[in-house]
C-alpha cells in the first residue's frame, strides 16, 4: 500500500535529457524505480543509457503514454517551461505529475491550478524533492540510503529538513510508510490536509510527522483536519520561529505578511488540537517513538 | 522586488488609471521647476522603499514653487529607516473628500488574485484589518475570465460609492487587476484612491511588489531595480545565487537547505544565543561558494561564531568539509567556528575537518550549543 508513489508506478520524466534530469533518472533508476521513459521536446527518438537499460525519450507525454502506458510524471524543466509542462502531463492523462523545479512564477501557478481543478491529475510541488515510498519507488531527489521501510508516513515544505527528520527516524530503526515533500512555494498543488487524508487511509501507516514552516495558513488548516477527521498520531515540526516578518526565507512561501503566517500561530494551532510539536528536528523522532 | 511609488502610479496610468500630474526631481532645483510648472500648492514626496514615510518626514506639503524647493533641499538627502533619500515626487496637491483603499495580491488557500477593498483609506491595510476588519471587502477573480465589469460593481456598490463615481472607478480597478497581472505582480495598491473636491477620482499613492521569479519575461521591469532595496550582503548573495537575510544577533549560520536554515536559526535560540543571519547555501556546496558566503556572514562585525550545518544527500560530506578548509585559505579570519555534518560520507568529512582541527559537532543541537558557547569566548 503506502501512498501515492510504489511498484506500479510507470513513471517518466520530462525533461528527461537535462542535466538535472538525467542526473536524477539514473538515481531514481538505481534505487528501483520503474522509468519507463523520458520526454524532451525535439529530442524524440533518442535513448537516456542506464545500466538497468536504456530509457526511452519522446517529444511529447502523449506519445509517451501511449508507447509505454506511464502514470506519473517527474518534472525537472527550466522554471519558466514548468507551467507548460504540467499542463501537458495533465492534459495527457497522466494521474500523478511531481514538479521539481524551484522559481516557477506564482501567477504561473494559479493558471496551472486553475485548469487542474477541472482534471483528475494531482500535482504535488513545484519547488519539491519529491515523494519515496522506501523499497518500492522513489520519485524525487532526496537521498534514498536514509529511508528504511516502515510505518510512519511524512508530509513536508521543506527537503534537508524532511531528510534530517528521517535520518533521525531510521537512526532508531523507525521506517517509513512513505515521505512527501509538498513544497516550498506559496501556491503547490497538494496540501498538507491531502496528505493527510491519503495516510489516514492508507493501512500501512500508524502515524504521521507533519513538517510546517513560516508563511501562510495550510498548517492551521491541517490542525483542524487533524481534530475533526484524523485517528492517527500526528507529531509536527514548525521551523521559522526566529524569523523576522516580510522577509521571504528561501522559500518563495516562507514569508510573513501582514503579521500573518507565524510560527508562534501555526504551533499555537497544533497545541490546540492535541498534537505535539517538536523543538528540535531530531525531537520529532524521539517524540514519534513514544507512542510506538 | 519593490517598485517606487512613482514607478507603480505610471505602470497604473498606463493602464487607465488615473494618477496626478506630477513628475521627479533628484535636485531642489527641478524640484521647483516642476512645483512651477505644475502652479499653487503641491506635495514633495520621499521616493524610498519603506513604509511610514510620512511620519518620517518624508512627504510635506507645499505652498508655492519657493517652498517646495526648500522642502525638497531637506527631503533629499534624509535618512529613513536606513534609507537615503535620492528623489523626491513632486505631485499637484489633491482636494481629498474621502479616501479608499484598493489592492490587489494571490489568495494562497483560494489560489486566486483577490481584490482587496475598505473605505477606509489612506491608512496601512493591516491597520485596518485589526481595528475595523468588516471594513475590508474581498473579491476573488478567476485568472482565466480577469476581473468582471458586474465584479468591479459590485465593489462600488460595497464600497459605498455614489452612482456617479461607479463607471470611474470600474475603469480604475480594472486598470489596477491588469497593471497585477501584466507585470507579474505579488502586490499592486492604490492607497489612497481620492474622491476630490470636484468629483474625480485619482490614484494619489501607489505601490507595485513584483514576482522576481517572473522578472525574466520582464526585463524593462528589472531595470527598475534600486539597490536600496536590499544590503550590500544581500545584494552580493543574490548575484552568487545564495539565499541570504542578515539579522541581528551574533552567530553566523551556514545550512544547506530554507527549512534547515530556518531550522538552525531556531535551535540557535533555543541555545541562547541570536542567529545573525539566515543563510541557504543551496545545494553541492563547493569550496568556492563556500568561501563567497563565508566572506558575506564575516562581513557583519557583530558576528562571535560560525555554525555550518550541512546534511548531506546528493551533496557529499566529505566534499563539504573539503570545500570548508579551502575555503579558510582564502579567508583570512580569527572568528570561531562548528561544523556538523551528516548524511553522504559523513565519517569521511569529520575526519577531514578533525585532522585540521577544525571543531565538529555530531547532532544539531550540540552544534548550535558549542557555537553559543564560541560566540561567548568560552
Amino acid at each position: 500500500m503506502s501512498i501515492l508513489v510504489n511498484s506500479n508506478t510507470r513513471l517518466i520524466v520530462q525533461g528527461i535529457t537535462g542535466r538535472e534530469g538525467r542526473f536524477h533518472t539514473l538515481q531514481m533508476k538505481d534505487y528501483g524505480t520503474n522509468i519507463v521513459g523520458g520526454v524532451t521536446p525535439g529530442k524524440g527518438g533518442d535513448w537516456v543509457e542506464s545500466e538497468g537499460g536504456n530509457i526511452p525519450v519522446f517529444d511529447t507525454v502523449k506519445e509517451s503514454i501511449a508507447a509505454t502506458g506511464a502514470n506519473t510524471s517527474i518534472i525537472y524543466v527550466p522554471a519558466r517551461f514548468s507551467a507548460d509542462a504540467i499542463m501537458e502531463a495533465a492534459d495527457a492523462g497522466i494521474e500523478l505529475i511531481i514538479c521539481i523545479t524551484e522559481g516557477v512564477p506564482v501567477l504561473d501557478m494559479v493558471r496551472v491550478q486553475s485548469v487542474l481543478r477541472q482534471t483528475n491529475a494531482r500535482l504535488i510541488g513545484p519547488n519539491c524533492p519529491g515523494l519515496i515510498t522506501p523499497g518500492e519507488a522513489k520519485v524525487g531527489i532526496m537521498p534514498a540510503h536514509i529511508h528504511q521501510k516502515g510505518s510512519v508516513g511524512l508530509v513536508s515544505r521543506s527537503g534537508t529538513l524532511t531528510y534530517e527528520v528521517v535520518q533521525a527516524l531510521t537512526d532508531k530503526g523507525i521506517g517509513q510508510s512513505t515521505a512527501v515533500g509538498i513544497g516550498g512555494d506559496p501556491i503547490i498543488g497538494t496540501k498538507f490536509i491531502d496528505v493527510l487524508e491519503l495516510f489516514e487511509n492508507d493501512p500501512e501507516t500508524d502515524q504521521v510527522a507533519l513538517i510546517g514552516e513560516i508563511g501562510g495558513t495550510d498548517e492551521q488548516k491541517a490542525a483542524e483536519y487533524i481534530a475533526n477527521h484524523m485517528t492517527k498520531p500526528v507529531t509536527a515540526f514548525i521551523a521559522g520561529r526566529t524569523a523576522p516578518p516580510g522577509k521571504r526565507m528561501g522559500h518563495a512561501g516562507a514569508i510573513i505578511e501582514g503579521g500573518e503566517g507565524t510560527a508562534a500561530e501555526k504551533i499555537a494551532a497544533f497545541n490546540a488540537v492535541g498534537v505535539k510539536v517538536a523543538t528540535l528536528p531530531e525531537e520529532v523522532a524521539s517524540l514519534i517513538a513514544e507512542r510506538m | 522586488m519593490k517598485l517606487h511609488e512613482y514607478q507603480s502610479k505610471r505602470i497604473f496610468a498606463d493602464h487607465g488609471v488615473p494618477i496626478p500630474q506630477g513628475d521627479i526631481a533628484t535636485t531642489a532645483e527641478q524640484a521647483r521647476a516642476i512645483a512651477e510648472k505644475i502652479g499653487g500648492k503641491v506635495v514633495v514626496k520621499s521616493q524610498v522603499l519603506v513604509g511610514g514615510r510620512g511620519k518620517a518626514g518624508g512627504v510635506k506639503l507645499a505652498k508655492d514653487a519657493d517652498e517646495a524647493e526648500e522642502l525638497a533641499r531637506q527631503i533629499l538627502g534624509m535618512d529613513i529607516k536606513g534609507l537615503t533619500v535620492e528623489t523626491v515626487l513632486i505631485d499637484p496637491a489633491a482636494n481629498i473628500q474621502k479616501e479608499i483603499y484598493l489592492g490587489v495580491v494571490i489568495d494562497r488557500a483560494l489560489q486566486k488574485p483577490v481584490i482587496i477593498g475598505s473605505s477606509e483609506g489612506g491608512v496601512e491595510i493591516e491597520e485596518v484589518a485589526k481595528t475595523n476588519p468588516e471594513a475590508i471587502i474581498h473579491l476573488p477573480v478567476g485568472i482565466r475570465t480577469g476581473l468582471m465589469d458586474y465584479q468591479a460593481r459590485n465593489l462600488a456598490h460595497d464600497l459605498g460609492l455614489r452612482r456617479t463615481h461607479i463607471t470611474q472607478f470600474v475603469v480604475i480597478v480594472k486598470g489596477l487587476y491588469d497593471a497585477f497581472v501584466n507585470t507579474d505582480a505579488s502586490l499592486a495598491e492604490i492607497n489612497p484612491l481620492v474622491i476630490t473636491g470636484d468629483g474625480n477620482l485619482l490614484a494619489v499613492d501607489g505601490k507595485i511588489v513584483l514576482d522576481d521569479n517572473a522578472l525574466f519575461r520582464h526585463p524593462n521591469l528589472g531595470e527598475l531595480r534600486d539597490i536600496q532595496e536590499e544590503s550590500p550582503s544581500e545584494r552580493q548573495a543574490r548575484e552568487i545565487g545564495i539565499n541570504f537575510i542578515k539579522l541581528d544577533g551574533e552567530i553566523g549560520c551556514m545550512v544547506n537547505g530554507a527549512g534547515l536554515a530556518m531550522a538552525t536559526m531556531d535551535i540557535t535560540k533555543h541555545y541562547g544565543g541570536e542567529p545573525a543571519n539566515f543563510l541557504d547555501i543551496g545545494g553541492g556546496a563547493k569550496a568556492d561558494k563556500v568561501a563567497a558566503a563565508l566572506r558575506i556572514i564575516l562581513k557583519d562585525p557583530k558576528v562571535k561564531s560560525i555554525l555550518f550545518n550541512i546534511f548531506g544527500g546528493i551533496t557529499r560530506c566529505d566534499e563539504v568539509a573539503k570545500g570548508i578548509l579551502e575555503a579558510l585559505e582564502q579567508v583570512q579570519t580569527d572568528v570561531p567556528m562548528v561544523a556538523r555534518l551528516v548524511g553522504t560520507n559523513e565519517e569521511e568529512g569529520r575526519r577531514i575537518l578533525a585532522e585540521a582541527n577544525f571543531p565538529t559537532a555530531s547532532s544539531l543541537g550540540e552544534a548550535a550549543e558549542k557555537a553559543v558557547a564560541l560566540a561567548r569566548g568560552a
